[in-house]
């Protein structure tokens, strides 16, 4: 693979602090900058240096990449761009003509972009996976993933491995069959499919009752990480289909709201982790799988959809620790192994039933972070607690099919969200940041001693990463539904976030 | 069709966004082309179908119980759909225009923009519509009490209007009552009156926020000592915006404030029986739910 960016230079992306390579900012999925031109106690004097509107509406979910001095983005209704990082010019804008019939369930969003060779990587509403020339935005080659009308399509930003680009795809609501894909860089043909629902003679097939496996869901709607030491790939997958009814796939339902081991150039699956079995809450295991060592130990950690923070061991997938980070109710008790047991009277009833966390879940796809300098694991958490409902629903292909809803409970007391620090070695809740109400923002953390998340209120902040005080603030005009990163050009360094339709970009004066 | 110019040759790369645009222009007359077609049809094609009205009961828990609750008899959020009586039309295609088009300036999305689930076909549509008609009352019960008398307790002897507007006319402390009676469930409104704080203001007239206003009660002393009562109207982790009980706007940033207390002991009395008799309370729920219909005009 020749070109600007070589697949050694994402594996050495830690050498170039600069460069903000993938999704996650590294393989490991730890949205950490070393970057420490701003610290705690500069903080104060950050001023936006400039901000890049997309003109659209609906939800500005993207994290951008910046490599040597350009940023590469999306926006929403599949836009996407490249920006001089210095000054936010648009050096080119790509704008994808969507049918006016795709099916995305939750907003018309895109979370960015893959970077490897002279190329740019999308995946699109239509459910197809592009690659643009990365100087120009040039439509390079064009895969078709899955038929969207059945209700597929691609959200998440892909993870470049090699010579393949890995996606996979969205649809939970609609009674897909999930999937995560690689296809070569260089041609857009189609190298692997690995299947999140298991086939007929596949293992984990026994786990849906009768047919139900063809409808079963297990979307892998956000990106995965990767560890080249071992040469494997962790992808997460999401809800069973229907997301609120059990009735007529019983069994665990696998591999969805489960961790994927995968080796990234045949797509066979190295080991399974399963977080929450014959899920009826849509607890989606959908938030970024992230690697640490650890005292000599090599480790997955995730904050889950499901409110337990799971530490795992990333050679085998054995389940490590498993303590709750927000109020949880679904789960009372755990099995041998340690895991969470769904408790009966959780499950959604025709009048519904009151469960936390909410049909929202404890955390969502915002991304967490890892800071190797606290040693701590920042996690947006939100405490809403909803009511859900089942009913019997005839699957049709490409119409919503949730066996029924959720809507909010009768708590007197409003919604609130917490930027929470936690120990991994304990579990333990170090300190956090309260949000009046629940936020969709991300947490970057920075070597200046920092993170950096958002909130519904639109204030893009920054807190001492030690002790959780806020030291800065900018109003952004709307809600953050982004996860920020960070980068440098000509020895600046900056922290950019999305919020409303523009991406800002922060630096000291 | 797909009017795309992915791949385009250099000379015609600057007329990518152009022919997006068009293209977008095409896709939205097709859109309206549908629309107008839709709209022509008065009837619901499905009508006194029970198995579309079983359908339409799992589309309405998807896509409208959220708001509009279990059983379409009303949520925090939305009206009781059960009520003979649509605020935004009766008919069936008023139905189908509202549900599909949604309407401006309330919580009420458009088909498909809800964020919480996803767009509804044209049939589901219907569907929904067979299912609301399947639920809902022949004719609204008349309302117990006396809508004339009312108007006169709520702007007189009640003093309800001492911080409550209704169309244009009252104080600003609490919510604008102006929709509620359409807006609400006759128990929500009692419940409201007879106890305040049990569940504040939630959505009552900020539908566009997406945690509304709750007139919460707050109380804070400022850099000058000066203390200042009232309700929120705006807060996040920096800022108060608030009006005082004199209905000053007080914009204030929270780290220069001596105190700042919050409560959410609603700053409306309950009233009790003592306070509003049944019968009265009855004649001023009949007047909110005469607003807006052919009953008495404020």
């Amino acid at each position: 693979m020749r070109g600007q960016v070589t697949p050694q230079r994402l594996l050495d992306s830690a050498k170039e602090p600069q460069n903000w390579f993938t999704y996650s900012g590294d393989y490991a999925g730890r949205r950490f900058s070393a970057l420490e031109q701003i610290t705690t106690a500069n903080a104060h004097l950050l001023v936006p240096k400039w901000a890049y509107q997309t003109m659209a509406g609906g939800k500005f979910e993207a994290t951008p990449l910046v490599v040597d001095g350009v940023l590469y983005g999306t926006g929403q209704d599949d836009r996407a761009f490249a920006l001089d990082a210095r000054t936010g010019r648009p050096i080119w804008q790509y704008q994808r003509a969507l049918p006016a019939d795709i099916r995305p369930c939750c907003g018309r969003v895109n979370r960015g972009l893959a970077i490897l060779g002279d190329k740019v990587f999308m995946g699109t509403l239509d459910s197809h996976v592009i690659a643009l020339d990365a100087k120009t935005g040039n439509v390079v080659w064009d895969a078709t993933a899955f038929d969207y009308t059945k209700g597929y399509s691609i959200t998440l930003a892909p993870l470049a491995i090699k010579t393949l680009v890995l996606v996979g795809v969205s649809g939970g609501e609609y009674g897909i069959r999930g999937f995560i894909d690689a296809y070569d860089a260089n041609t857009g043909e189609r190298k692997w499919r690995f299947y999140t629902v298991p086939g007929p003679g596949e293992p984990g097939h026994e786990t849906w009752e009768a047919d139900s496996w063809k409808i079963g869901g297990a979307p892998a709607w956000i990106t995965g990480s990767y560890d080249p030491a071992t040469n494997t790939t962790f992808w997460t997958t999401g809800n069973p289909s229907p997301s609120n009814r059990g009735e007529g796939r019983a069994g665990d339902n696998l591999y969805s709201n489960s961790l994927l081991a995968l080796d990234p150039d045949s797509g066979k699956l190295k080991w399974y982790f399963q977080f929450t079995k014959h899920d009826e809450h849509d607890y989606d295991a959908t938030q970024v799988p992230v690697l640490i060592d650890h005292d000599g130990k090599h480790l997955i950690l995730q904050a889950n959809r499901n409110g337990f923070f799971y530490v795992l061991d990333r050679a085998t997938g054995k389940l490590l620790t498993s303590n709750t980070f927000a109020k949880v109710t679904w789960s009372s008790s755990k099995d041998a192994e340690g895991r969470p047991v769904a408790n009966k009277e959780a499950s959604p009833t025709a009048d519904g039933s009151r469960v936390c966390p909410g049909a929202a879940g404890a955390t969502n796809w915002m991304s967490p972070t890892y800071d190797p300098q606290t040693s701590l694991f920042y996690v947006t958490a939100r405490e809403q607690c909803d009511i859900f409902s089942s009913a019997p629903q005839p699957y049709e292909a490409g119409h919503a099919y949730y066996g029924s809803a959720y809507f909010p409970n009768d708590d007197m007391a409003p919604f609130w969200g917490a930027l929470r620090a936690i120990d991994p070695a304990t579990g333990k809740i170090k300190w956090e940041w309260k949000h009046p109400s629940p936020t969709w923002s991300g947490v970057l953390s920075t070597a200046g001693g920092l993170v950096f998340t958002g909130d519904a209120e639109g204030n893009f902040i920054a807190l001492d990463a030690a002790s959780g005080r806020a030291l800065w603030h900018f109003q952004a005009g709307a809600s953050v539904y982004s996860s920020p990163m960070a980068f440098a050009v000509d020895g600046k360094e900056y922290v950019a976030v999305a919020a409303g339709s523009a991406l800002f970009a922060f630096a000291l004066p | 069709m797909r009017l795309d110019s992915r791949g385009a040759p250099e000379p015609l790369r600057r007329f990518r966004l152009l022919s997006a645009i068009i293209f977008r222009a095409f896709a939205a007359l097709t859109i309206l082309a549908a629309a107008a077609g839709v709209r022509a049809q008065d009837k619901n094609p499905l009508a006194n179908d029970p198995k579309a009205a079983k359908l339409g009961e799992f589309q309405f828990r998807s896509n409208c119980a959220f708001c509009h609750g279990l059983g379409a008899r009303g949520g925090g959020r939305g009206p009781d759909l059960t009520r003979a009586q649509k605020k935004h039309g009766n008919a069936d295609a008023d139905l189908f225009r509202t549900i599909n088009e949604g309407v401006p300036g309330t919580a009420m999305p458009p088909n498909g923009a809800t964020q919480q689930g996803v767009g509804m076909t044209e049939e589901e549509i219907w569907q929904v519509i067979a299912y609301i008609r399947s639920v809902q009352v022949k004719t609204d019960a008349q309302a117990a009490g006396n809508a004339e008398h009312g108007k006169e307790l709520f702007f007189g002897p009640a003093a309800c209007s001492t911080c409550h507007m209704i169309q244009g006319k009252g104080g600003r402390l609490g919510p604008d009552l102006t929709s509620t009676g359409s807006g609400r469930s006759t128990e929500y409104i009692v419940e409201s009156v007879r106890n305040p704080s049990r569940r504040l203001a939630q959505g009552i007239s900020e539908a566009m926020k997406e945690f509304s206003q709750e007139y919460e009660t707050v109380t804070v002393v400022d850099a000058s000592g000066q203390k200042f009562q009232g309700v929120v109207l705006n807060e996040d982790n920096f800022t108060l915006q608030m009006l005082d009980t004199r209905e000053q706007l007080r914009l204030f940033e929270k780290n220069n404030l001596k105190s700042y207390e919050k409560s959410r002991e609603s700053l409306m009395p309950k009233y009790d029986e003592k306070m509003l008799t049944e019968k009265n309370l009855q004649d001023i729920v009949a007047y909110l739910l005469s607003l807006g219909t052919a009953g008495v005009r404020p």
